[in-house]
């Protein structure tokens, strides 16, 4: 058997050359995933059966001369909150164990309909509800670079899949960073798309209006072949951008000269810890020294992200939430009443975090306090927005930390759900705006574990976005680089 | 912003939310929720005064598409995947306090 490649686009390559079969390199990939994800933890289903078929499908498309797509025979892992069609989704809940969606998300249909094998679902935070995947009813994903930590979350599974090898790309969801955050803690690259560019469509809701679908790969270049892939208009999410798909490709190599970033002076002091801080100044530097003009710039109402995020998400969760009722999908708890039947099954049904921001949002929405608690997050969310476009009037990206630590241990912060919440400071506003944002790995921390940059953009600016994200791949220190 | 969270106040929204919580857990929530409402505190030095709210990043309007019929999900497998049906629909225990 040759040699399988690393990146999604040399195995698209070689497989629609012929020179690589989609069976041959699912097989490898099965194998990688037999040997390790008893330890790792990263799939909630491997899909053998259905991958095998697709992979069949595609050599035989390559056999008669057809051209399978940008994707051909590139195994991929889907987050479990995503729907596919006859095929457990749980969310990683009890409460949708055994269910089977009647139909396939919007991006599910588009990876496979580019020819890529949909080879698993992937553990997260039960229904995205986290930072580290310890919320999973089925137990926590493990860091592949070291196991006694977290891979980060809410998508652990989707960013332990690749930084293990088990597939070159997946996908997640992000809601206050459960894209990002993951990435970095997994030394992966990983991407927030706008909101609205790729369409929600069979995404399990948690809060609609940040939820966003978004890619994780080992390069830069990857995450911008599969965004390309998932991206545009669909008529099935009322959200959904009515707009051309951005071109990320062709414009991969342009570089950075003349353009304008600018670090956000909020997210790299207090509680962003120094060695973290140290790799985004190294990496802005090495932007600097391929061009680009780098200055510091105030967002001073991203400092109350948290705050506003933590009222409005769990706000939106609430409500999202209330059509676990035992009536029409997943499991039921018997009871003599409606009432009493919803409640049992709710109960028992969901986790313990799931549980606490169903009662924060349920408060911050409540007759009393509605106007004190959601009425005044929503304006701090208008403020973020404002302060973002004046920052933007003067710069083209943004730079920050992904994370303002490396992995952390398991139970670590597990006891105090604000310390949890505290991960995502540097990734929330991002949301609260509707803007693009990815990690790219920069290099490792003083444990040696990775760290990620951040680069953020104004709404549909992804094309810039990844310009800088090569440049800083292409500079990045390697991960045992002695830190000094 | 507003009065300390107070163990009825869970209790009360444990109530709404349809979650049977034990006692245990109404002290356990009431002191997490609280750390979480205390730290959401730093919005009210906020002048927030004229400010409108955003609830949504896109300028949202009514979106509409041709009214023409296209195939739906099919009835009998979402049937299939229900906890309990009778005669091609839902079935739930009694509601409004009726004998089952």
């Amino acid at each position: 058997m040759s040699a399988i490649p690393s990146t999604a686009i040399e195995i698209a390559a070689a497989v629609r050359s012929g020179s690589l079969s989609a069976r041959e390199v699912l097989d490898d990939h099965l194998a990688r995933i037999d040997a390790r994800d008893g330890e790792i933890n990263a799939f909630n289903l491997v899909m053998v059966d259905e991958a095998r078929a697709a992979a069949a499908a595609v050599d035989a498309q390559v056999a008669a001369g057809e051209n399978p797509g940008p994707l051909a025979g590139v195994p991929l892992a889907l987050k479990d909150n995503l729907c596919t069609h006859g095929i457990p989704t749980t969310c990683s809940s009890r409460i949708l164990e055994g269910w089977r969606p009647p139909y396939d998300a919007t991006v599910v249909q588009r990876v496979n309909a580019s020819g890529a094998i949909s080879i698993g679902k992937t553990n997260l935070d039960e229904f995205a509800m986290g930072s580290s995947t310890e919320n999973s009813a089925f137990g926590p994903t493990r860091n592949p670079r070291d196991t006694s930590r977290v891979p980060g979350g809410s998508s652990g599974g989707s960013a332990a899949a690749v930084a293990a090898g088990f597939a070159p790309i997946s996908l997640g969801s992000d809601t206050g960073g459960s894209i990002r955050q993951p990435a970095a803690l997994c030394g992966v690259v990983g991407v927030k798309p706008t909101y609205g560019l790729v369409s929600r469509y069979g995404l399990i809701a948690f809060a609609s209006s940040l939820d966003q679908i978004g890619p994780f790969s080992t390069t830069v270049a990857d995450s911008a072949l599969l965004l390309e892939t998932i991206a545009g208009y669909d008529g099935r999410d009322s959200t959904s951008i009515n707009a051309p798909s951005p071109s990320l490709i062709e414009s991969l190599g342009e570089g950075v000269d003349g353009l304008r970033i600018g670090f956000v002076t909020e997210l790299m002091g207090e509680g962003i810890d120094p060695d973290v801080a140290a790799r985004v100044r190294q990496a802005a530097d090495a932007l600097a020294a391929a061009g680009a003009q780098i200055g510091e710039v105030s967002v001073p109402a991203a400092a109350y992200g948290l705050s506003a995020y933590y009222l409005i998400a769990p706000a939106e969760a609430s409500s999202n939430l209330a059509r676990y009722d035992g009536v029409r999908y997943g499991m039921r708890v018997d009871a003599p009443t409606t009432a009493e039947m919803n409640a049992a099954t709710r109960t028992a049904g969901f986790g313990d975090e799931v549980k606490r921001r169903i009662m924060l949002g349920t408060y911050a929405l409540s007759a009393g306090f509605y106007d004190a608690y959601y009425g005044k997050a929503l304006k701090v969310r208008t403020l973020i927005v404002r302060d973002f476009e004046r920052a933007y009037a003067d710069f083209d990206l943004l730079i920050t930390p992904t994370s303002p630590t490396t992995a952390f241990k398991f139970g670590d912060k597990t006891a105090d759900p604000l310390s949890m919440y505290l991960n995502d400071i540097c990734t929330i506003p991002t949301n609260l705006a509707g803007h693009p944002a990815m990690s790219v790995p920069f290099g490792g921390g003083a444990d040696g574990m990775p760290v990620g940059v951040q680069l953020l953009a104004p709404a549909l600016g992804e094309a810039t976005m990844f310009r800088a994200a090569a440049v800083l791949e292409s500079a990045a220190p390697a991960l045992d680089e002695v830190w000094s | 912003m507003s009065a300390r969270l107070t163990r009825d106040n869970v209790a009360k929204v444990a109530d709404l939310a349809r979650l049977d919580l034990t006692e245990a857990d109404l002290d356990r929530y009431t002191e997490q929720l609280s750390a979480v409402l205390d730290h959401a505190e730093d919005v009210a030095s906020l002048d927030l005064d004229g400010v409108p709210p955003t609830s949504h990043p896109l300028p949202l309007v009514n979106v509409l598409r041709a009214d023409v019929v296209v195939e739906g999900v099919d009835r009998e497998e979402v049937l299939s995947q229900a906890p309990s049906v009778e005669d091609r629909r839902f079935r739930v225990p009694a509601i409004l306090g009726e004998e089952p």
